[in-house]
């Protein structure tokens, strides 16, 4: 995949660059070419690139089935330590808006919302003014830039973003694809995943099947950052070993301690342990961890875990939407537990270990599911780091 | 035979009033904060109507019961 990039092919900008570097996009003049790509996404195997994985075929079939439905790009990229779906944008803008756009006809919908990074407003905005003047498309395209902020990214809240101006995640039920964007059936999909629907459109679902794992197929978009020479976005087949990203990303700059799989929301795991490993749900599943949104952050042996966990659960103690109780005071309760461990004062292991448990699934998001993920990762990757009892066992 | 039914708290809507917790203390706890920690298990026939009773007692609509998957 290093060899033959499917998403970031290098070329000229602009509407004319980007067909001469992908080529043109199918037409789906009826019923019968829309249902045959989402029959073909299915076959592809293609799953959502924004975190949670899930397939988006399924995704697309429920909205299709709906009256009047939207499309929502989702290119928030509301994780900060990620880059990926901002490098997609600023690279291949029109790849992107192709998916959206073929998104948009393969369920029936009249318009799609983009929703992007204000770092690439400027770029998506031209790009969808162009194709307006090129009149290339046969739905209506609509830019906003995203709200910023953790949570802002979370499917729910792009919607009540963009109807609201309130990026905030919404109860469910109902499903984003029952009711959504003012009410309609909305399909809220990553940008990355609509750049490989766009290329699946093109080229098929063998073609999208010959890189990455059987179970789980593509390429995917990598942000590598931390403690290695070169970081930054790379796309690797599914599947590439974990140090073999590393490498990609000019190799460590020190000996490396562990790995933060996934983003901040991911799992420590020992680095020693990760390298070897497949960057797939399958080859980290035994580790508790994930790809997650696609992100590697290496930390070196210098360092703190513990301190460092403490930083990251502090900082998404202040990334609540603030709606949920066991969210708003139980994510700050956490990092104060974990910043006392780190400082080595004393704290109470079993308290730290109950407040997680009362705020693991507890929210209207994923928000202190996340967190929670992160700190149980820390205590088991950095146990060596925690104060011993007078009992003598941590 | 009726599908098992499950409580389910809203928690964006949830304020923490903890009357629910009052009103069925066989299944609802409070946490540290005082929001309401509901069993996971289906709601024993039992104690259907003491349930039903709580979902509309909660000032919020934040409490629901649904039907088991």
């Amino acid at each position: 995949m290093t060899a033959r990039p499917r998403l970031l092919v290098p070329g000229p900008p602009g509407l004319a660059g980007h067909t001469a570097r992908y080529g043109p996009p199918p037409a789906l003049p009826g019923a019968r070419q829309r249902d045959a790509l989402i029959a073909e996404v299915a076959r592809a195997g293609l799953t959502g690139r924004g975190g949670a994985g899930f397939p988006t075929a399924r995704k697309l079939a429920a909205v299709a089935g709906g009256y009047a439905p939207v499309v929502v790009a989702n290119g928030t990229e509301g994780e900060p330590a990620s880059a990926k779906d901002r490098v997609l944008m600023a690279s291949s803008p029109h790849l992107v808006l192709d998916g959206a756009v073929l998104a948009a006809e393969a369920v029936g919908a009249a318009k799609a919302v983009i929703v992007v990074h204000r770092d690439v407003r400027a770029i998506i905005g031209e790009a969808v003014a162009e194709r307006a003047r090129a009149r290339v498309d046969p739905v209506r395209l609509e830019v906003r830039t995203a709200a910023e902020g953790f949570v802002a990214g979370q499917a729910s809240a792009v919607v009540q973003w963009v109807q609201r101006g309130i990026p905030a995640p919404t109860a469910t039920p109902p499903r984003l694809a029952q009711r959504g964007l003012r009410g309609a059936p909305t399909l809220v999909q990553n940008v990355e995943t609509l750049a490989h629907f766009a290329l699946i459109a093109r080229h098929g679902a063998s073609w999208f099947r010959s890189a990455g794992t059987p179970a789980e197929p593509g390429s995917m978009l990598v942000t590598v950052l931390g403690a290695v020479r070169e970081p930054g976005v790379r796309e690797v087949a599914i599947g590439t070993p974990v140090g073999q990203l590393v490498d990609l990303a000019g190799g460590p700059s020190e000996p490396l301690r562990a790995l933060l799989l996934g983003g901040y929301f991911g799992t420590w795991v020992d680095a020693a342990e990760a390298l070897a490993r497949p960057f797939s749900s399958a080859g980290l599943a035994d580790l508790g961890a994930g790809p997650g949104a696609g992100l590697i952050a290496a930390l070196p042996v210098g360092a703190r875990g513990l301190s460092e966990t403490a930083r990251l659960v502090r900082y998404l103690a202040g990334e609540s939407a603030g709606q949920c109780g066991p969210c708003v005071f139980g994510l700050p309760a956490i990092a104060g537990l974990l910043e006392r461990l780190a400082e080595g004062r004393g704290a109470d292991l079993g308290q730290l270990r109950r407040w997680l448990g009362q705020v693991d699934g507890r929210g209207g998001c994923a928000h202190p599911d996340g967190a929670v993920r992160l700190v149980r990762s820390a205590l088991r990757t950095f146990g060596a780091e925690l104060p011993v009892p007078p009992g003598g066992r941590r | 035979m009726t599908a098992p039914a499950r409580l389910r708290v809203d928690f964006i809507a949830c304020d923490g009033r903890g009357l629910c917790a009052e009103a069925l203390p066989g299944l609802i706890t409070l946490d540290d904060w005082g929001f309401p920690i509901v069993s996971g298990q289906a709601v024993p026939p039992r104690l259907l109507a003491d349930a039903r009773a709580t979902v509309r007692l909660c000032p919020r609509l934040a409490l629901r019961l649904e039907a088991g998957r």
